[in-house]
């Protein structure tokens, strides 16, 4: 039999739903290990004060109670949680303390934990504990933290903990030359909601402590196992190969899950503290209050063109509410939001400073589309103000500013500090709008804009995007060859729950032309590689799917050197083919029988150059003028992903981006009140989308842009279904109503008070 | 307190503290632990199991209220050698990411489609609401449980004969 290489490219079912659909999956709370404690978190009820007191004595006799653990226990330097990825000396003095120490600086900050012999006893524990925390104003929103009146960090004497500078060519210049009637300028304002990942398992952990090796497990890893390692060692004082990192089943990651939090060092530390496992799993309220928070930004931002709508230059301002503390990846947004601005579009002259203010709220982080959702509302929110002042249709107006084929590669404005510059690989931006257009039937939905059907208004929207993804820099995998022929494949690879375990596999059985089944993946754990790198950023699948390449190639190799041995050949006459080696005059063994001489090979894959997926999404809404109700009637999706890996899981990955996009438009908010006070703690508050809200979604994929920046040609594809929602939705409102919005979330009272000044 | 019920055929007998919910016993003392928990307050229905037949959330019921009840989680649609009908649809259909949802979902689903084989579709999105899963964006599952449809219906045709 003759193995073709066949699976990607395929919607091959998924490896995990046979676990996953039998509740066999494997997820951190479903781990129980001997003589485990248990966990739990007394958090700050004040979002900004000064801790005068703290009475753990009666919490400590309690029956049941094993310890409870506050700043004093951890002792003097109280660990602080870096930034993963760009470390910046200026926003050291803002990173978190793993536990509160001295002061509170949102509602959620642990303060003590207690350890006992059940959940329960431990929750009733943290009641006996006694907090005095002398209160300090709250800065609540971007403004009230610029004032500085209240300082989050006095030793800093500023709210503003950084700010990014974008600059692409003079756009100061360009609007000074602009002084006669050929130029246009607008100026506005916009603004997107606080809201986060809000995956459906919540967070969790187990340290175990193993004294006589000095050894230490944390059980309930994700996302960047390595990296949370190295911080967790560091931090508990250990050496990296005294500590390992585990991930199990992951209920969801998009982003948030996986990024180095306070419990994770605090849970560990209890385990090695008492010498007992720990397990600690956060309950809704924790995770709606603790989760790193994401999307609260705001703009004010002035586009220049021609009258016949050719983009000149934009400049301006975004603010970030940060919350808190910068935490593992906070700059993320901040960073994102100005230097993709101008996502697919041709904007010569680009200055964008974008702030990052503390505030006294749960501190941000990423959240799929990070920075690219936000500044895809301000940027298609601006273009359609813009269109419909100079009386130029919305389609054309993109048109007009797309950047062509023939200007791939094309250069994105740089940002500083930690100068980036960055260059969109390669697409034919106009093809995909063209083919959204059509898919969509625009010309024919176009005319209902404004109309009046059956008590509803319509409208419709459409925006261009980019998706950068495939960050760098490197990604490892190993393959073993097993004494039963089939291949073990270790990936640094996180699998945060979306499909990669299936995506892996048939990535390395194409590699190495062998049945899918003969391939095992164990992924995302620190006992598997020397190093990892993880998943952020779309790159699971191009950094990890290409390191597996690497490693298939090499371990061809090494069969190759080890048959000819056997066949008594040259290396370079073995032919390799469905798991036999053959010697050109017909001799073959099998890899089975090769499999005693522990053939193994490493591989690796280094890119420093994201690739950028692209697309065009198009809505058509209907507003129910007497509730603001607005019903989404049909929704298409372009998007040019380059290589597809598996449609089905692809697919999957858009539509779910999609609804949550849509969830992010129309729900989702984390509302503070103006003293701090989270009032959105639970799902009944927090309002996510539901099988009956966004049934009528169609999505078109096509890979007709390979990137040519990695061997699979793939490009990032997790993101791209989320980021033009918000500005695509909004548009589409103001087509219906003949008013743009231009705050987020468009619930149905805000629609109601758009079109009721 | 002691509570004896019989979970997915096989009778058991526990041991729980009167606060205990029916999701942390099945999950904790049975460690049965296919059934999940998203929120414990009654909002996600990663929790439903079916108890004497109706579809309930496990965390908004405590376990000594079982006595003498019929109850029943995924790992009791579940068998060894092969994904069942609804199973195999939910995989088909891509009807789940990372799977945490899924089994709520799929004890949803099998609860309506006995009781009511012939659901609509508007039927079945408007039961599944009560679900919520935040990977799928819903349409895979919404698919996936109509193509299910079919066998519960052919299940009840053969019980009515
Ligand atoms: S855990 Fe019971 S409904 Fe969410
Ligand atoms: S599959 Fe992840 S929540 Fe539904």
């Amino acid at each position: 039999m003759n193995v073709v290489n066949s699976y990607v490219g395929q919607p091959i079912e998924r490896i995990e739903d046979l676990r996953l659909l039998r509740g066999r999956g494997q997820f951190v709370d479903d781990l129980h290990l001997d003589g485990m404690l248990h966990a739990a978190v007394l958090r700050s009820s004040i979002p900004h004060g000064r801790i005068i007191r703290l009475d753990t004595t009666a919490a400590r006799v309690l029956p049941g109670v094993a310890a409870v653990i506050t700043a004093a226990e951890i002792g003097d330097p109280v660990p602080t949680i870096p930034l993963r990825l760009v470390p910046m000396s200026d926003l050291v003095p803002y990173e978190q303390p793993v536990i509160a120490n001295g002061k509170v600086r949102y509602v959620g900050e642990p303060i003590a934990v207690v350890v006992a012999e059940s959940a329960a006893i431990a929750e009733d524990a943290l009641e006996l504990i006694a907090v005095e925390i002398e209160t300090l104003p709250p800065c609540v929103d971007t403004r009230s933290a610029a004032a500085n009146q209240s300082l989050l960090f006095e030793e800093t004497g500023t709210n503003l903990a950084l700010t990014y500078t974008t600059v692409l060519g003079d756009a100061d210049a360009a609007f000074a030359a602009a002084t006669t009637d050929e130029y246009y300028i607008r100026r506005e304002r916009f603004d997107t909601q606080r809201h986060t990942a809000t995956t459906m398992e919540t967070r969790g952990l187990i340290g175990a402590w193993d004294s006589e090796r000095q050894h230490l497990t944390v059980y309930g890893a994700a996302k960047v196992p390595f990296a949370s390692r190295g911080m967790l060692a560091k931090q508990i004082g250990l050496p990296e190969s005294a500590v390992d990192l585990i991930e199990g089943d992951v209920g969801g990651g998009f982003g948030m899950r996986g990024e180095f939090y306070p419990e994770d060092f605090l849970i560990p530390f209890a385990a090695r503290h008492l010498d007992r496992p720990v397990k600690w799993i956060e309950d809704r309220r924790e995770h709606l209050l603790t989760c790193n928070h994401a999307r609260e930004f705001d703009c004010d931002l002035e586009l220049l063109c021609r009258r016949d709508g050719t983009i000149l230059a934009v400049r301006g301002r975004i603010n970030g509410n940060i919350g808190a503390y910068i935490r593992s990846n906070a700059t993320i947004a901040p960073r994102n939001i100005a230097q993709f601005f101008s996502g697919p579009y041709r904007i010569p002259n680009i200055h964008i400073e974008s702030t990052m203010l503390v505030t006294n709220k749960t501190p941000t982080g990423t959240y799929r589309g990070p920075g690219r959702f936000e500044g895809d509302f301000f940027r298609e929110c601006l273009f359609d103000v813009v269109a419909d002042d100079l009386g130029i249709d919305p389609v054309a107006f993109r048109r007009r500013n797309l950047i062509t084929r023939d200007e791939m590669p094309a250069k994105l404005a740089t940002i500083t500090p930690v100068r980036q510059q960055e260059e969109l690989d390669c697409g034919d931006y106009l093809q995909t709008l063209d083919r959204c257009l059509a898919e969509f039937h625009w010309v024919d939905k176009a005319k209902l804009k404004g109309r009046l059907i059956e008590g509803r208004y319509h409208g419709v929207g459409i925006g261009c995007f980019i998706e950068g993804g495939g960050v760098g820099p490197r990604e490892n995998a190993r393959m073993v060859l097993e004494s039963d022929g089939s291949i073990a494949v270790y990936v640094g690879s996180a699998i945060v729950g979306q499909g990669l375990e299936t995506v892996c596999v048939q990535i390395a059985a194409d590699a190495l032309e062998v049945p899918m089944e003969r391939i095992r993946i164990f992924h995302g754990s620190t006992t598997y590689l020397h190093a990892g790198f993880g998943s952020f950023g779309s790159r699971s699948t191009v950094m990890g799917g290409s390191a597996i390449i690497d490693a298939a190639e090499n371990l061809k190799k090494a069969i190759r050197t080890a048959a000819a041995l056997r066949l008594n050949c040259a290396v370079d006459d073995v032919l390799l083919e469905a798991g036999m080696a053959k010697s050109p005059d017909g001799n073959v063994v099998g890899w089975t029988d090769l499999a005693s001489e522990n053939l193994r090979a490493d591989g690796t894959f280094f890119c420093d150059r994201r690739t950028y997926g692209y697309g065009a999404h198009a809505a058509h809404v209907a507003v129910d003028p007497g509730t603001g109700h607005v019903e989404v009637v049909d929704y298409v999706a372009v998007g040019d992903v380059g290589r597809i890996i598996n449609p089905m899981a692809l697919r999957g990955q858009i539509v779910g981006a999609i609804v949550q996009g849509l969830g992010s438009t129309f729900l989702e908010h984390l509302v503070y009140d103006e003293d701090g006070q989270l009032l959105t703690g639970s799902l009944a508050d927090y309002l996510l989308p539901t099988a009956i809200d966004y049934p009528n979604i169609r999505v078109f994929d096509q890979e007709e842009y390979p990137s040519p920046n990695n061997p699979l040609g793939a490009k990032g594809a997790g993101e791209g279904g989320i980021i033009p929602v918000g500005g695509v939705i909004a548009n589409a409102i103001a087509s219906a109503i003949g008013v743009q919005p231009k705050s987020l979330p468009l619930s149905p009272s805000r629609v109601w008070e758009l079109m009721n000044p | 307190m002691n509570v004896a019920f019989d979970i997915n055929g096989q009778p058991v007998e526990v041991q729980v503290e009167p606060r205990t919910t029916l999701a942390d016993c099945i999950r904790h003392d049975l460690r049965l632990t296919g059934t999940h928990v998203g929120c414990a307050h009654g909002t996600c229905g990663a929790c439903t199991v079916i108890v004497d037949g109706d579809a309930v959330r496990s965390c908004l019921i405590l376990a000594v209220q079982m006595q003498h009840a019929k109850i029943v989680t995924v790992e009791g649609i579940s068998n060894d050698d092969a994904l069942t009908p609804l199973q195999a649809a939910f995989r088909k259909h891509f009807a789940l990411q990372c799977g945490f949802c899924t089994p709520g979902i799929l004890i949803t689903a099998h609860a309506l489609l006995t009781e009511e084989p012939n659901a609509s579709e508007d039927r079945i999105r408007d039961v599944l609401s009560g679900s919520i899963c935040r990977c799928t964006g819903y349409i895979p599952i919404v698919q996936a449980v109509l193509e299910a449809r079919a066998a519960y219906q052919v299940q009840a045709r053969s019980a009515a004969a």
